[in-house]
């Protein structure tokens, strides 16, 4: 009953959120079924569309997952656009600088160098916080600005695509050869391997919190820092190695938001989502809307991918800009929040009903 | 080089660093004020974005300046209801739920945008003292004196408005009944409590003022650039928050914040039209505010403490 419960709130708040989001269809003159329709064939309608939402939802899935491990711990990772962008930055000037290497070995370097510059970006506000008292959603805000301005920089000098210079300079790197490319898992789909990577990191991510001595610790932590460190538990440690985690699957995320792109470079354009996509505001969102839980991350970044790409489509069928989406993910964040007082209560009501003890 | 260190130049890159601070300016103080009451709202950029856009429609459809500040004003006092709802009647985790509201003006400013607008279309710049309507002529001598001219008398009303509020802020905060009740709520709302002050009410005016001056700074940042885009602030709300911080809740250094923000960027800007520095380095110059912040930061939270209560919800149970 109680898991009915714990599933039946945030679906509350989706349901929510669409109707708000029905209504400004309404309002913008078109019909929200046809919207509705829109939508689900944008997303669903034919193989390519429904390989493209699974794309769509990788980064937000690998966001998403880090997030449950720094939220676990108590700690509020507002970083990861800039983890996501010092992780594709990384992997980039790998790929760039060894092209000639083949395939099997280049990929996994430019993934290892993906977490590890996603790892870095994410556990310099974790040393900020666990020795310098340095509030931590101020620290990874600020440095999402940092990441943002080096990657302007970067790409508008050191890495810019040599073509671009004395041209139209689009900030951009040139095209990586095929060989950093991410295989497609399907011929002639737009499926990759990041989509299994992805998903295997949130199991892995799953039995790290669940079922490891350090995930208990990092639990421990989150759950009461004192009773932790009385237990001899490095509060400190564990506070760094969250935020680093968290960091380097967003860096993964930027990795295969580069090496899974169709145009297979790392481009911008100059402000603080060009890159990105938001994705890493929209990996919280369905971090939250999954209940924290690296498992339920898994369909809930399914479904906001699929909000992002039935936007699109949305955008094409009825000329509905596809920033609905995003306003619709920040109700969604507002619903789910504000709904533990709403589970609280339901929680009470049930437990009125039932025998104490039952609810378990 | 030699050719910024001119007095005139000078003077001009000071006067663009001032306006310049204003947006940061106007919605730090709005932070200032909700923080010290235990609040903290994440979702500033968000509230700036839709208050730019209704004060850059409002000035694209009728011209009026002051209808666009009220449009801005009134957009961030209902982001301000919404917002103060959630987290003071309903618990909502502050962190989160700011980035809700971040996420829903940064998407409904550009749907609006993009369904009222479409392409850019610039709209007439905020008037300058020289530029207003009958008085505009007592300042044209002013504005041309050299060096205190662009200094001091080329900027625009909301300018002296922001920097008024510095004083006004403090006054409010340190003078006052009310200000008195927003402080002691965010230091120990237990204790509020118990002398009768209601935590609640008091938190919810205070986000009330927060978010109806990020409205306004919002305004303010689309009518000086006379323009408005997707994600127009591109993260000034978000540094907004981190000035609190800077400035140790402290009206005066939010505002030497604000200033070194302007200050950073006016630099960087003039240096880059007078060619001193190429784009490049233009860029790196452009994460130095954010750095400092850091290492202020670092220096900062050893010594300096901010409201007990904050982030922490409070209820009588």
């Amino acid at each position: 009953m109680k898991r009915l419960l714990g599933a039946s709130v945030p679906l509350g708040a989706a349901l929510l959120a669409f109707m708000f989001g029905a209504i400004m269809i309404l309002f913008l003159g078109e019909d929200p079924i046809a919207g509705l329709r829109a939508i689900i064939d944008g997303a669903f309608g034919t193989g390519d569309r429904l390989a493209a939402t699974a794309v769509r939802a990788t980064p937000l899935l690998l966001v998403g997952a880090g997030i449950t491990i720094a939220f676990r711990a108590s700690v509020i990772n507002i970083g990861g656009e800039g983890q996501i962008i010092a992780g594709a930055l990384l992997s980039t000037a790998v790929a760039l600088w060894i092209p000639g290497t083949p395939k099997v070995l280049l990929i996994p370097l430019v993934i290892l160098a993906g977490l590890v510059g996603g790892g870095i970006w994410g556990a310099i506000p974790g040393a900020l916080k666990a020795y310098a008292s340095v509030n931590e959603i101020l620290s990874t805000i600020m440095l999402n600005i940092v990441a943002i301005q080096l990657m302007n920089y970067l790409l508008r000098g050191p890495m810019i695509d040599p073509i671009e210079v004395g041209t139209s300079r689009i900030p951009q790197t040139q095209r990586l050869t095929d060989n950093a490319a991410l295989p497609t898992l399907i011929d002639g789909s737009r499926l990759h391997l990041g989509v299994p990577i992805a998903i295997l990191a949130a199991v892995l991510v799953y039995i790290m919190l669940f079922r490891t001595p350090l995930g208990f610790r990092l639990r421990a932590v989150g759950h009461n820092p004192d009773a932790a460190r009385a237990a001899g538990i490095s509060v400190e440690k564990n506070i760094v190695s969250a935020l680093g985690m968290s960091g380097a699957l967003s860096g993964l995320a930027g990795v295969v938001l580069v090496f899974g792109s169709e145009s297979l470079r790392l481009v911008t354009d100059g402000g603080s989502a060009g890159f990105t996509g938001s994705a890493g505001f929209n990996g919280i969102v369905a971090a939250l809307f999954g209940g924290l839980h690296p498992l339920w991350t898994i369909p809930s970044s399914f479904l906001f991918g699929s909000l992002l790409t039935g936007a699109t489509e949305l955008q094409r069928a009825l000329q509905i800009p596809n920033a609905l989406a995003i306003a619709l993910n920040g109700l969604i964040v507002l619903f789910v929040v504000s709904s533990d007082r709403v589970r609280a209560w339901l929680d009470r009501r049930l437990d009125k009903s039932m025998r104490p003890g039952d609810a378990a | 080089m030699s050719e910024f260190f001119t007095i005139s130049v000078l003077a001009a890159t000071l006067g663009t660093a001032i306006r310049f601070a204003v947006p940061y300016l106007l919605a730090a103080l709005g932070e200032t004020i909700g923080q010290r009451s235990g609040v903290l709202n994440l979702g500033v950029d968000g509230t700036m974005l839709l208050g730019g856009f209704g004060a850059y429609y409002a000035v694209l459809k009728t011209d009026s300046h002051s209808l666009g500040i009220l449009v801005g004003l009134g957009v961030g006092l209902l982001m301000g209801v919404v917002y103060a709802y959630v987290t003071v009647f309903l618990d909502a985790k502050q962190g989160i739920s700011g980035i809700g509201i971040y996420l829903f003006g940064l998407g409904f400013s550009d749907l609006l945008f993009q369904e009222l607008v479409g392409t850019p279309l610039p709209i007439r710049p905020l008037p300058t003292l020289d530029k207003l309507p009958v008085v505009g002529g007592l300042f044209e001598p002013l504005v041309e004196i050299e060096v205190i001219g662009p200094l001091l008398f080329d900027h625009n009303l909301l300018t002296y408005l922001a920097f008024l509020l510095v004083p006004a802020v403090t006054w409010l905060l340190m003078k006052t009944t009310f200000g008195m009740n927003v402080r002691a709520v965010g230091e120990n709302p237990q204790a509020a409590d118990s002398l009768g002050v209601s935590v609640a009410k008091t938190r919810f005016i205070a986000i009330l003022m927060g978010s109806t001056l990020a409205g306004v700074a919002g305004a303010t940042l689309s009518m000086q650039l006379a323009i408005f885009q997707h994600n127009l602030t591109n993260g000034i709300g978000f540094i907004a928050v981190a000035l609190v911080y800077f400035g140790a809740w402290r009206p005066r250094w939010v505002m030497a914040g604000a200033l070194l923000y302007g200050l950073v960027t006016a630099t960087r800007i003039r240096w880059q039209s007078l060619g001193i520095i190429p784009q490049g380095a233009s860029d790196v110059a452009a994460m130095a505010p954010a750095i400092i912040t850091i290492l202020a930061l670092v220096l900062l939270a050893s010594r300096v403490r901010g409201p007990a209560a904050l982030t922490k919800p409070f209820s009588r149970h």
